[in-house]
Order: structure tokens, then sequence, then C-alpha cells
């Protein structure tokens, strides 16, 4: 009497699963978790990996591989202190340029300076300099940039030689051109994960600042940053995270020189740039002694990195269900 | 009376016109309009990099751009003319044999993290280790690959450098495809579920086509960071001065054009760090290229 209109409809469309759709249905699933284990498999490899091949120099050096300042291939000592002082030091000095400088980028492209084309303009700058390659950045900074601050190096090192910074001056390559253009490729890693800290940012806090009179800049440096000012350190500290790793570029301008050295003007050596110019003519000893400095590279860039995705968990989730 | 008096003068300092203008040289104002031209010049500071590396590399790279360049065998020593043709061969199939192992493995691995069992262990822990792996140093890729393949294959080759070149694409692939597929409604899929499907018709037929632009912008800037990697190549793809000949030609030392920009941008004759220009300038339009088509195929699906 009262029929279904829709049944017609419904049968023609929908039908349950058939026993093959199912079987694809579980095949799918399992090849999807297989390939999400991949990465579980690939991170475990590595470092088992890494920690074999090192191991025959972990026994034979011990902790002393850490603390020797000597690599020398006819004596077979080896020593990463200075490749760990070079990687902490250029990675800092970068950080305190490309670090300010990103942040200062993210305040000028989210906190209402630029209409929108400008600040398209100004973020199309920041992911060009992202996708430079680090080679091609090694190569302007033998070319430009050592012959740029050469003579600022020298007239530094004359007239203010006695702070230690400014103890030698720059013959060629040097710590100063490598920092400044790991400063470079930081810049827009930090620059774009503050723009996100800043986004996160309600509105409404900032509506507040203006509504008590304040100017641009004091809304700015009292209400954002504090407000943001977690998440600003997550990008720091993964934009540092970024520079302990960076590798060509520091190969080609640091002057692979094993020495600790405070002078920004000195050569000096990182423990990436150490692999890459050592690995590939390196003995068999040689080569675990690479390993072993490998696997310490990968103890300081892993850690560096947790803790800078944990800060910025953390970040993230102070403003949910808040806004 | 005194109250009087109190309540005159409580009348006279309301009634004292408030000023309603700021002045140019007020402190706060001041300071706001220096520090505001400040950042103008820590944000035209930034720019100049980008300016000074682009004009390099037109005025020294697009000098020596041409048919024969792009073609030809690197030079020897003391030689003149010569290319940067095996270069561009052996990363363009580097790039592709890393992309054949990192694409389908990351977009499966990102359909489980989205779609199959977002909130399970498995899927937690995979997600922090790729967010850890984007900041693992290219350098190390390399280490790796060396120490597992290199060694027992006895030789380097292009395998081995498109491994490595995987090893770095896969985590950039998994996050940006996951990303895409979160963005995929759920009641276009609770409109699938509705009609019968089982999670594999949902996944084919609705979840992936929505999601497959934001998918290839991911996919594009994965390319286009694996095309600029050099760390990973050093030694496992090593270099050559020949073109890739067949087959068997991958398993043998390959040319790069990163790694012939290493090699040569130290060498102390001028044709050689010319060449070094050209074939930054190739690679940089190459990354570039990349890029602007990942950034417009994503607009549009925005």
């Amino acid at each position: 009497m009262a029929s279904n209109p829709f049944t017609e409809v419904v049968t023609k469309i929908s039908k349950a699963p058939s026993s093959g759709e199912y079987a694809a249905d579980k095949l799918l699933r399992g090849i999807v978790w297989a390939c999400a284990a991949v990465i579980l498999l690939l991170v475990a490899y590595i470092v088992f990996e890494l920690g074999r091949q090192a191991f025959p120099a972990i026994i034979r050096f011990g902790i002393d591989f850490l603390i020797g300042t000597t690599w020398d291939v006819q004596k077979q000592t080896f020593g990463i202190l200075p490749e760990i002082w070079g990687t902490l030091f250029s990675s800092l000095l970068a950080l305190l340029l490309g670090g300010g400088l990103g942040v200062a980028m993210a305040i000028f492209l989210t906190q209402d300076f630029l209409d929108d084309r400008v600040s398209n303009v100004f973020r199309t700058v920041v992911e060009m300099l992202a996708a430079i390659p680090s080679v091609v950045y090694g190569l302007w900074g033998i070319y430009v940039l050592i012959p740029l601050i050469r003579p600022a190096s020298q007239w530094l090192n004359e007239t203010l030689g006695w702070i230690p910074l400014f103890g030698t001056s720059l013959s060629g390559p040097g710590m100063a051109p490598a920092a400044l253009v790991l400063a470079v490729m930081i810049l827009p890693t930090v620059a774009a994960i503050s723009v996100d800290a800043f986004r996160r940012v309600p509105y409404k806090v900032k509506e507040a600042a203006y509504g008590m009179g304040t100017t641009r800049w004091e809304a700015i440096l009292k209400v954002m940053l504090p407000t943001a000012s977690s998440g600003i350190l997550a990008a720091l500290v993964l934009g540092f995270g970024r520079a302990l790793g960076e590798t060509m570029a520091l190969a080609m301008l640091i002057g692979n020189s094993n020495q600790i050295s405070l002078s920004l003007f000195a050569p000096a050596n990182t423990l990436a740039s150490l692999l890459a110019s050592s690995f590939p003519e390196a003995g068999p000893l040689e080569v675990k002694a690479l390993m072993y400095a490998a696997l310490a590279l990968l103890a300081i860039t892993l850690l560096v990195n947790i803790l800078g995705l944990w800060v910025m968990k953390a970040a993230t989730r102070k403003f949910e269900g808040k806004a | 009376m005194s109250e009087q008096a109190s309540q005159a003068t409580l009348g006279r300092a309301v009634l004292t016109e408030p000023r309603l203008r700021a002045s140019v040289f007020e402190g706060r104002g001041l300071k706001s309009r220096l520090l505001t031209g400040f950042t103008w010049f820590l944000a035209a500071l930034a720019a100049l990099p980008l300016i000074s590396v682009i004009y390099m590399l037109v005025a020294k790279g697009g000098a020596r751009i041409s048919w024969e360049t792009l073609t030809a065998l690197p030079p020897a020593a003391f030689e003149f003319g010569g290319g940067i043709g095996p270069a561009i061969v052996g990363t363009l199939v580097m790039v592709l044999i890393g992309s054949l192992i990192s694409i389908p493995v990351g977009i499966l691995a990102a359909i489980y993290l989205a779609e199959v069992a977002p909130s399970s262990r498995l899927a937690q822990v995979a997600r922090f280790l790729a967010k850890v792996l984007t900041g693992f140093p290219s350098i190390l890729a390399g280490v790796f690959v060396y120490a597992v393949l290199v060694i027992s294959m006895r030789s380097y080759s292009a395998i081995a450098g498109g491994i490595s070149l995987a090893v770095l694409m896969l985590p950039t692939v998994i996050l940006t495809a996951e990303e895409a597929l979160k963005q995929v409604p759920q009641r276009m899929k609770d409109a699938a579920y509705g009609m019968g499907c089982t999670r594999a018709q949902v996944i084919g037929k609705v979840t992936l086509p929505t999601a497959t632009p934001g998918i290839i912008t991911g996919v594009l800037l994965a390319v286009a960071g694996a095309s600029g990697e050099s760390a990973p190549l050093l030694f496992t793809a090593l270099f050559s001065s020949y073109y890739i000949s067949g087959l068997e030609g991958l398993a043998e030392p390959t040319a790069s054009l990163s790694i012939l920009i290493y090699n040569f941008s130290g060498m102390p004759y001028d044709n050689q760090i010319e060449l070094a220009w050209t074939a930054s300038l190739v690679l940089v339009l190459m990354v570039l290229a990349l890029n602007i088509l990942a950034r417009v195929l994503g607009r549009r699906k925005a």
C-alpha cells in the first residue's frame, strides 16, 4: 500500500560489500600498515647500522674520541672536539643572525605592516631563500661573500684585534662566511614556524591591546611576542637543529681546519663537513672513526629536533579550545 | 566650604582639555615609528642575499648557457669548453629513482596515518618519527646508504644515490600527504560509508581523488628538495664524466648537478668555475620550476 519511495533507488546504488571487496579492504589495510611501519624500521635501521659501523671505533677510542683534538690519519689518532665546537659555534652564530632576522620577518609578515601584494612579495622571498640548494649558497659564498667581508675582517682585526672574536683576519674560508650563509639558510625555517606561532594568537588579544591605547610596537613587544613566545622558541630550536646538520655550504666555506678558535675569521670545521670532506678518501680505520662522528652528529641533531618538536607541541596546545 | 573648594579643583582638572593629538616626537609614537623603519630595514636585508644570488646566477651562469653546454661532457683540467650534460641526466635519473620509492610508500603510509588508524600507537610513533626525520641531516642519509649499499655493492651507483634521496623525501611526502588527506570533509566519507562502501573503496574512490591536488603539491615540494640535495650523493653516487649507459649504468658512479658544482667550485680554472655557475643556474631553475608548480596546484585547491 504505502510503498517506500526509496527502495528502487537504494537497491540500485548501494549494496553490501562482496567477500572479494572485503578481501581487498583487508589487503589495503595490511599494505598501508606496512608502509607506516617502514618509517619506524627505517629510523631503527639507521641508528642500528651507524652504531654497528661505528662500534669498532667506539671500542677502540671510547670517550677520548669526543674530547680529542687531533685528526691524524698517519698516527691513527682521531678526535672530534674541534668539530663539535665548530658545529655548535657556527650554528649558534647563525641562530643569532638568522633567528633574529627570521623572527623580524615573521613580525613583518603577520602584524599588518603590509598590504597583501607587498606581503606576497616578501613571502615569496622567504620561500625562494628556502628553495635555493645548499651548494649554490656555497658557490655564492666563495665568490661573493668572502671577497666582500675580507676587507671588513682586516679592519676589525687591526683595530679590535684584542677581542678574541676578531683575533685573526680572514685569509679565505672561515667561520664568518660559513655562519653568514648558514644564517641565510635557516632564516626561512625560523620565519615560517614563527609566522604560524603569531597566527595562532587569537585576534582579540591584539584588539584588547589596541583598545588599551598601545602603539603598534607596544602591542607587538608586550603582548604578541610574549603570547607567541613558546612557538617562537620552537622555531629557534628547530632552526638551530637545521643549522647543525647543514653540510655542503659549510664544507665549501668553513675551511675544514681542525682547530678550536673563538675568532670569527679563523678557519674551522663541523661534524657534517668533516664527513663530507674526509669520507671519500678515508682508509678502513678512518671510515670507522667517521661513522663514530656520524653517530655523534645524529645524537646531537636528534636531541635538538626532539626538543624543538616537544616545545612546539606545548606551544600548539596552549591555544587549543581557547580561541 | 572646604568640600566645595576641592570639588571645584576636581572640576577644573576634569575640564582641562585633554590632548587628543599625538606629537610627532612624542616618545612612544617615535619609538614605534623607529622600530617599524628598523623592521623594514631587516626585511630588506633578508632579501639582499637572494637578489645577489639571482644576479650572480644570471650574470655568470647565463653567459655560458647554450645547447652545447647543456649536452657536452664535463671538461678535463686544462680543457676549454665542455658542458654539464651527464650531470643533468644523472640528477634527473636519481631524483626519479628516489621518487619511485618514496612517493608510493609515503602516500600509503599517509593513508594509514590519516584514514585507517589516526590515533593508533603505530600512527603516533610514525608521525613523530617522520617529523624528527625532516630535521635529519642530509649527509647522514648518505653515510647510512654508504654503509648499507655501497659497501656491499662494492661500487658507488645511481641506485645508491636515488635511495639516499628517497630516505630524505619520505618524511616530507608522508607529512604533506597526511595533511592533504585530512582536509577531505568527513561528510563526503560518511556518505560513501552510508552507501555500503568498504574502507578501501572510500579511500580509493573518495578520499584519494579529492586529496590529489594537495598530495601532488607535497610530492612536488619533496622532489624539488631532492633535486637540490648534494650531501647524500657525495659518497653514494660519487661523480662521473660520462652519460649513464643503459640499465647496467645505474650500478655505476653517476654525475649530478650538485656534485658537479661542488667539485668545480674549488678548481683553479676559470672554465670549470663558469660551468659551476651555469650548472647552478640550471639547478635553481629546475628547483624553482617545481616549487612554482607546487604552489600553483596548491592554490587551485584552496
